[in-house]
């Protein structure tokens, strides 16, 4: 997936873009455990909670079928597991896994593309995750950009010269990896000179507003009310 | 004159054994601009990094009065702006203008006097039209001409830059060498080109094994060293 492409939908404008990250952390934790944990009426329950979604994107202006397909990325995985599940007798799991994978990244889309990610890591720490994760998942991300870019100039120069088979992708992928190592290292050293000291200083902490208090407590209860009136009238 | 950087009898040996350095004496005066020329693995670049604490050697460096030891590194490295000579390695934040924000925000300004900055850097080397944009999509020339801003953001006293002109074509290199002299900062300046060296610097010095082995006028030295510097121009 394009981390700038993401880096660019969180930061467009709207109603959700504007909430505090942590109330989005709240409604994203609670919409994985009901998605997680749903057990009856799977179909129908994954179907409203699917539109839910949508529902969101919408909201969030962002657009529809590019978001939906991205969620997919997650599905070469789960469909190698539901394979598995299916091959052992057992097909009703496999299509739950595809479901709540799917609709799981779909929801950590949502919130990932309505929060720009130094606000979102922002979050996190306000509620108390792990510092040293923090940093890990910064430099990941700052990092990310240039190994995509790197990605992108050796498979242009691979087209240049007539594509890549198998092999020829797998030395490639090898040097991309030493080059970004090495262009890491410089990176950090680049960062050091410029006083970083170990902590990324993201936009003005947020105030949590009452508009955010009253979205996490509907984005919280929404999913949650979906599947129980749908599992009732199901059943 | 006033002594704005003080090296004296600096040695460095890289892990695996190589010396670099091998007793460099330096002198930097307010407001001067010395060109640094030498062989490529002379030790210029090793030198640099010593100028902000990257590396350590053995020897004296002292920076606008202060000894480079670990309490005065977070001010030294506010007084140096290392421009390095990847760019790419240089620019690491999703937009130009957090790119440039970064450094004011880790010597602990608010995001608005960092904005504020940023911009005034923009406006200085002539990119303020580019501050929404991804790093990563622009030209060698507006990358160099960012990270000259990312520096001059956090209002040092020396500039520092690796072979600025490496990646440039000619109207860029002299766009560059017109928007330096402006700068009224000192500068070391490390280049092959004899040529944008003469039109910069006061004076200059050569490298060669570690060692600076000659000192005087850029015209001075090219004509000494002529065999080296037309060496460098050919690779
Ligand atoms: N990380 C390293 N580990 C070991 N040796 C190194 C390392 N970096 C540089 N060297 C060696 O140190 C010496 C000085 O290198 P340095 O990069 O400072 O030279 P330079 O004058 O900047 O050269 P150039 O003009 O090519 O940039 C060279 O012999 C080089 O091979
Ligand atoms: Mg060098």
């Amino acid at each position: 997936m394009q981390p700038a492409l993401l880096d660019r939908w969180s930061r467009q404008a709207s109603i959700l873009h504007r909430r505090d990250p942590r109330a989005k952390i709240a409604a994203a934790l609670v919409f994985l455990v009901v998605v997680a944990t749903a057990q009856p009426a799977l179909l129908p329950v994954s179907a409203g909670l699917f539109l839910f979604l949508c529902a969101g994107l919408v909201v969030a202006r962002l657009p529809l079928g590019g978001a939906l397909l991205r969620a997919g990325i997650v599905l070469p995985f789960t469909l190698t597991f539901a394979a598995i599940c299916w091959m052992a007798g057992d097909p009703w799991r496999g299509v739950s896994l595809i479901l709540k994978s799917y609709l799981s990244a779909l929801a950590v889309l949502l919130m990932v593309s309505t929060t720009p990610l130094p606000g979102l890591l922002r979050g996190f720490e306000r509620i108390g995750a792990p510092r040293f994760l923090l940093m890990v998942s910064q430099f990941l991300y700052r990092y990310l950009f240039v190994i995509t870019e790197q990605a992108q100039h050796m498979s242009k120069a691979a087209a240049c010269r007539g594509g890549m088979r198998f092999r020829a992708a797998a030395g490639a992928l090898a040097v991309l990896f030493a080059r970004s190592y090495s262009q890491a290292e410089d990176i950090h050293r680049a960062m050091l000179s410029r006083g970083f000291e170990g902590r990324f200083h993201g936009p003005e902490d947020t105030r949590f507003r009452a508009a955010d208090a009253l979205f996490a407590a509907a984005a919280c209860c929404a999913p949650l009310l979906l599947r129980l009136v749908i599992e009732r009238v199901a059943a | 004159m006033k002594a704005v950087l003080e090296v004296r009898n600096l040695h460095f040996r890289y892990a695996d054994g190589t010396p670099a350095l091998n007793g460099i004496d330096f002198t930097l005066a307010e407001g001067e601009t010395v060109a640094l020329l030498g062989a490529n693995g002379s030790g210029k670049t090793t030198f640099l990094m010593h100028l902000n604490g990257l590396l350590t050697g053995e020897g004296s460096i002292q920076v606008c009065g202060m000894a480079m030891e670990k309490p005065n590194l977070r001010a030294i490295r506010a007084k140096i702006g290392m421009v390095f000579q990847d760019s790419e390695s240089q620019l690491f934040m999703p937009t130009v203008l957090d790119d440039v924000m970064f450094g004011p925000l880790n010597q602990g300004r608010s995001a608005a006097e960092a904005a504020k900055r940023g911009r005034a850097a923009l406006e200085t080397v002539g990119m303020a039209h580019a501050a929404g944009r991804a790093p990563y999509h622009l030209s060698a020339g507006e990358k160099k001409r960012v990270a000259i801003a990312g520096i001059l953001a956090m209002d040092p006293e020396i500039l520092v830059l690796d072979e600025p002109t490496t990646f440039l074509d000619p109207p860029g290199q002299r766009a560059l060498a017109d928007l330096l002299v402006r700068l009224p900062q000192a500068k070391i300046l490390v280049t092959h080109d004899a040529r944008f060296a003469q039109a910069l610097s006061h004076r200059a010095v050569f490298f060669q094994s570690g060692k600076i082995v000659a000192e005087g006028s850029v015209e001075e030295l090219a004509r000494r060293f002529a065999w080296d510097l037309e060496m460098e121009g050919a690779r």
